[in-house]
């Protein structure tokens, strides 16, 4: 075992060798369903409680047992959490991907494989640790059938050891993970603790990289955007949920599930204050929404691409009907099968107009943990507010993705249940007429079924409505009324969150994202300045319609890069059409591979527009 | 319009002189709803008729009443009765999942769903299934007239083999049978009748608004205009011809307290969830509307046979309405107030510490 090490031709291991601290990306390659979760998880949390700040991705197949997945935890001081393509450290425990795996290393890297594929370490530029993972696993787990599962606790040990991390640290992370399973506990222990032995011994070349303890995530969460989201939603108040599965925001709602059954129940009678139906596709879910939203509930779906689609008659019913409902939109690449479980932004185009007639739709967008918990109480105030559908546009680099987040500010808004008239009110007011505009603004007021009055009563249907709801063909009633609805949208435009902008006196770039590919963009303006001298100004767009702020950002900077996860560009699409004067300046820097987007394309892809307008490229 | 009343009036109040009034002092007129649109003489509007019977003769109060329907002539008919009612005419197929939700979110109302065989039988089947398999508490009524009436006399689902469609097309497909299906997913109320048997409707509609969970009402309904030809067994000749009452029924609400007499050899009472009453006796066919298996053999006898048997098929109390099986507040979801919606400040942090 006194080979277990090779250190790189050169001989990194020199006196003149300093490890980087507190900035390294390790990817984990394991089969699908091996059980390597609990175990990655375990390596973050000790990270996260060393006081570095780290976030993770999960890279995933559409398979439940087999095909290779890939966690990929990034630890950087600086707070650079973004997805990273270049790793630092591989952690090669999948055969069937180890040869890809190893391949795809630069120079310098650390490589972690099993002993027993050590031919497929062929390269002499890397830091490699053969482990015998065979051996260690046998020894700690008598149990052959679950060696496949502890063998990945081993891993971590070993990492522990190579990084630097102390073995208390891990201890402490798996008793957190096995809060009420202590044989899991002890049963990991020991095995995390036979890795971490054997590396004290064996690997004796310097490490390339080393953790260091800071104090940089103290009161912080690690938290994923659909158990953010699900919180959201158990504080915003939401009564109703229906549901079809579908990756990725199947978890959502599993998560809000568990809150309900928790946290909603009368104190006295233990009745719920919800209730949850698991439909029977996304049509009628987003059709059980509108009938709880009309009835008065806090209804809302959860649901990505696919569903989107089939909710396309429902959306524009709730427009026309004037029916609240929120729909969150977990994105992925879509349709049928092959990448359902990659990130995407693809669906925000469609999702603006989605049905049939002059629809157009109030978008939230959250790019971090925070608004995840935000937006969807937002969402539900705003959905009664405005009376329509709201959607919420995550996706599953939010959703199901590891992100490190400042702490939630608890609710402090009261719940806003918009112009709804009560029994009371229709006798102070007299008369009632379901769709007039009564307060200039476009939004008219409803009463609920179930109110105590002769005038509560209107009946809903999609289009042919006067202001009293009865039936008509006329045009100009209809015309009327759509007008009406358009006034509601940009009522819906001050009311929206606000975008974030960073603006920059000496910048001649400006660049525009949403969502997910914050983290990627901010760390993208970082490089631009420090490696290319190329100042930027940002804009996170947070909801569409988009306001008055946006556009004074489009006239400020000559040069708008649009960073987009989406092949087309949908929202520089957006963007031109709102500002048709500023459609020229209006360059986007897409990504759409299916990976969580990182700052390196974006930077490459940003500095290649200024290439295009300077004539260079 | 008459001002709602939220408790029944004591006989001292009711004026003695003017509109004859039910127990809640309001007139049959007030359960109308707008002037009908459809065709003269369509099944529909009888069906209609009835509905405003059945609920003015209950005493129901119109506010507590929440009428939702898909897309068709049938589904149109949501606004021609109960005017002082919230109505919502949804989408084509989709009334199951409105009228779900609907439910949910206001337990405490009745919800009446019409429907098309359209609407039910092809594009909205899937929902209606699962509806009925959830067991919402929903009256549900197919105006069945074997035809697309709305997009002019296309067939339907539930047209029977070998009949002749008006464009001369022949039905070669096998129909749906939606009180068959409705049983088969274990609904506790499940009826079929014929839109001009109006006694039958209207005790069919007050039994089925008195049980608590998903009723089902396939009513033959016929379409005057694309579906009342020789060869159609959904016309207004055929259903008077061919319609075979299982029973006598009569229904006898919760607050009127009649001991009834009958004979137990030929009828049988059937004792509903509010404690109204269904009296059936036996006709021509003997037929126990307890029995599940019965039930499905009769449908399939009817079916090979074309024979148009009308009743209350099957009835159980057995399954709980979904509002019950979910265990919902007694106060609706809709009308909950924050302090019953958002957990505490203790509980925020007790969660956010399991993220830290
Ligand atoms: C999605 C959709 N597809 C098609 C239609 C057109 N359409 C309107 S009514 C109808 C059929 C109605 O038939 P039925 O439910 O039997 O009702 P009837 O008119 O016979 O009472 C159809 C196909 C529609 N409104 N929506
Ligand atoms: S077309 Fe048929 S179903 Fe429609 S209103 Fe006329 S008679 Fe009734």
């Amino acid at each position: 075992m006194s080979q277990a090490v090779a250190e790189p031709e050169g001989g990194l291991a020199g006196a003149a060798f300093l490890p980087r601290v507190n900035d390294i990306t390790i990817r984990i390659a394991t089969p699908n369903g091996s059980g390597s979760q609990s175990a990655n998880l375990i390596l973050m949390r000790s990270i996260f409680a060393m006081g570095i700040p780290v976030g993770a991705k999960n890279l995933f197949p559409s398979n439940i047992q087999g095909m290779p997945t890939w966690f990929i935890i990034r630890a950087n001081e600086d707070g650079w959490l973004a997805y990273r393509d270049h790793t630092d450290l591989m952690v090669a425990m999948n055969p069937q991907t180890a040869a890809e795996d190893i391949a795809g290393l630069s120079a310098g890297s650390m490589l972690v494989i099993n002993e027993a594929q050590r031919t497929l370490a062929n390269r002499d530029d890397l830091i490699v640790f053969c482990v015998p993972f065979n051996a260690l696993v046998a020894e700690v787990c008598p149990d052959t059938r679950l060696r496949k599962m502890v063998v990945n606790i081993i891993y971590v040990g070993v990492l522990a050891s190579i990084l630097g991390i102390a073995f208390e640290e891990i201890e402490r992370a798996i008793d957190w993970q096995f809060a009420k399973k202590a044989k899991a506990a002890e049963l990991n222990k020991t095995a995390a603790r036979a890795g971490f032995d054997w590396a004290q011994e064996h690997c004796l070349v310097r490490s390339a990289h080393r953790l260091e303890r800071r104090n940089k995530t103290h009161g912080d969460l690690v938290i994923e955007g659909n158990e953010a989201m699900a919180l959201g939603m158990l504080f915003g108040g939401a009564t109703f949920l229906a549901w079809y599965p579908i990756t990725p925001s199947s978890s959502l709602c599993e998560n809000l599930i568990k809150y309900l059954d928790k946290y909603r129940r009368d104190p006295e009678t233990n009745q719920a204050t919800y209730a949850v139906i698991q439909a029977e596709d996304e049509l009628a879910s987003m059709g059980m929404v509108l009938g709880a939203g009309w009835a008065g509930a806090r209804a809302f779906t959860a649901t990505s691409g696919p569903g989107i689609s089939l909710m396309a008659e429902m959306a524009g019913l709730s427009y026309f009907a004037e029916v609240p409902a929120v729909v969150v939109d977990v994105q992925r690449m879509g349709p049928s099968t092959g990448l359902p479980t990659r990130t995407s932004q693809g669906d925000v185009g469609k999702a603006y107009t989605l049905s049939h007639g002059d629809c157009k739709h109030v978008l939230l967008i959250p790019g971090n943990m925070k608004e995840c918990f935000e937006f969807a109480q937002e969402a539900l105030d705003l959905a009664e507010q405005l009376q329509t559908l709201v959607f919420i546009m995550s996706d599953l680099d939010l959703g199901m993705n590891k992100w490190m987040s400042e702490p939630f500010a608890p609710p402090t808004k009261p719940i806003a249940r918009g112009k709804v008239v009560s029994a009371e009110g229709l006798s102070r007011n007299g008369e009632f007429a379901r769709y007039r505009d009564v307060d200039g603004d476009g939004i008219p007021y409803r009463t609920l079924p179930g109110t105590q009055h002769p005038n509560a009563a209107y009946f809903t249907r999609g289009t042919g409505h006067t202001e009293k709801a009865t039936y008509s063909e006329k045009p100009e009633d209809w015309e009327r009324n759509i007008d009406r609805l358009a006034r509601k949208f940009e009522s819906a435009r001050a009311m929206v969150p606000a975008p974030v902008v960073e603006n920059d006196a000496s910048a001649q770039v400006g660049i525009i994202a949403y969502g997910s590919s914050d983290p990627a963009v901010q760390e993208a303006r970082h490089t631009l300045a420090r490696e290319h001298g190329v100042a930027t100004a940002y804009l996170r767009v947070r909801a569409l319609p988009v306001n008055g702020e946006v556009k004074a950002f489009c006239e400020r900077y000559p040069l708008v890069c649009v960073v987009e996860q989406n092949r087309d560009g949908q929202v520089a699409s957006i963007l031109r059409s709102e500002y048709p004067e500023f459609a020229t300046r209006i360059k986007t820097a897409l990504h759409y591979n299916g990976l969580p987007i990182d700052a390196e394309s974006v930077a490459r892809k940003v500095l290649h527009r200024i290439a295009e307008e300077k004539g260079t490229a | 319009m008459t001002t709602m009343l939220t408790s029944p009036v004591t006989a001292a109040e009711v004026p003695a002189k003017g509109p004859k009034t039910n127990r809640i002092g309001l007139t049959q007129k007030d359960y109308q709803g707008a002037e009908s649109t459809l065709c003269a003489g369509c099944g529909h509007d009888a069906i209609t008729s009835s509905i405003v019977k059945a609920f003015y003769e209950l005493g129901v109060d119109p506010h507590q009443v929440a009428k939702l329907s898909g897309i068709g002539c049938s589904s149109k008919t949501t606004n021609y009765f109960l005017g002082q009612s919230h109505g919502f005419n949804s989408l084509h197929g989709r009334m199951a999942t409105i009228a779900t939700g609907s439910s949910l979110a206001n337990r405490n109302l009745i919800h009446i769903g019409i429907s098309g065989d359209g609407d039910t039988a092809s594009i909205g089947l899937g929902h209606f299934a699962h509806m009925v398999r959830r067991n919402a508490h929903v009256v549900y009524i197919i105006e069945n007239n074997g035809c697309y009436g709305l997009t002019k006399g296309q067939a339907s689902a539930t047209a029977d083999r070998g009949t002749r469609m008006k464009s001369g097309v022949t039905i070669q497909d096998a129909p749906v049978d939606l009180c068959t299906m409705a049983i088969k997913m274990g609904c506790g109320f499940v009826a079929r009748s014929f839109s001009g048997d109006t006694q039958q409707v209207r005790t069919l509609l007050k039994a089925a608004i008195a049980h608590r969970g998903a009723a089902v009402l396939d009513i033959v309904s016929p379409c005057v205009t694309f579906n009342n030809h020789e060869g159609s067994t959904k016309s207004v000749a055929y259903a008077r011809s061919h319609e075979e009452p299982l029973h006598e029924m009569d229904f006898i609400p919760h607050f009127e307290n009649i001991s009834v007499e009958y004979d137990e050899g030929t009828t049988t009472v059937v004792t509903m969830h509010d404690g109204s009453r269904i009296t059936l006796t036996k006709l021509a066919h003997d037929h126990d509307a307890h029995d599940r298996i019965q039930a499905l053999t009769l449908l399939d006898e009817a079916r090979e046979k074309n024979l148009f048997y009308t009743g209350l098929l099957y009835y159980s109390r057995e399954r709980d309405a979904l509002d019950d099986r979910l265990d919902l507040v007694d106060e609706p979801l809709a009308t909950l107030p924050q302090s019953k919606l958002r957990p505490s400040l203790d509980v925020f942090h007790q969660i956010m510490q399991g993220f830290q």
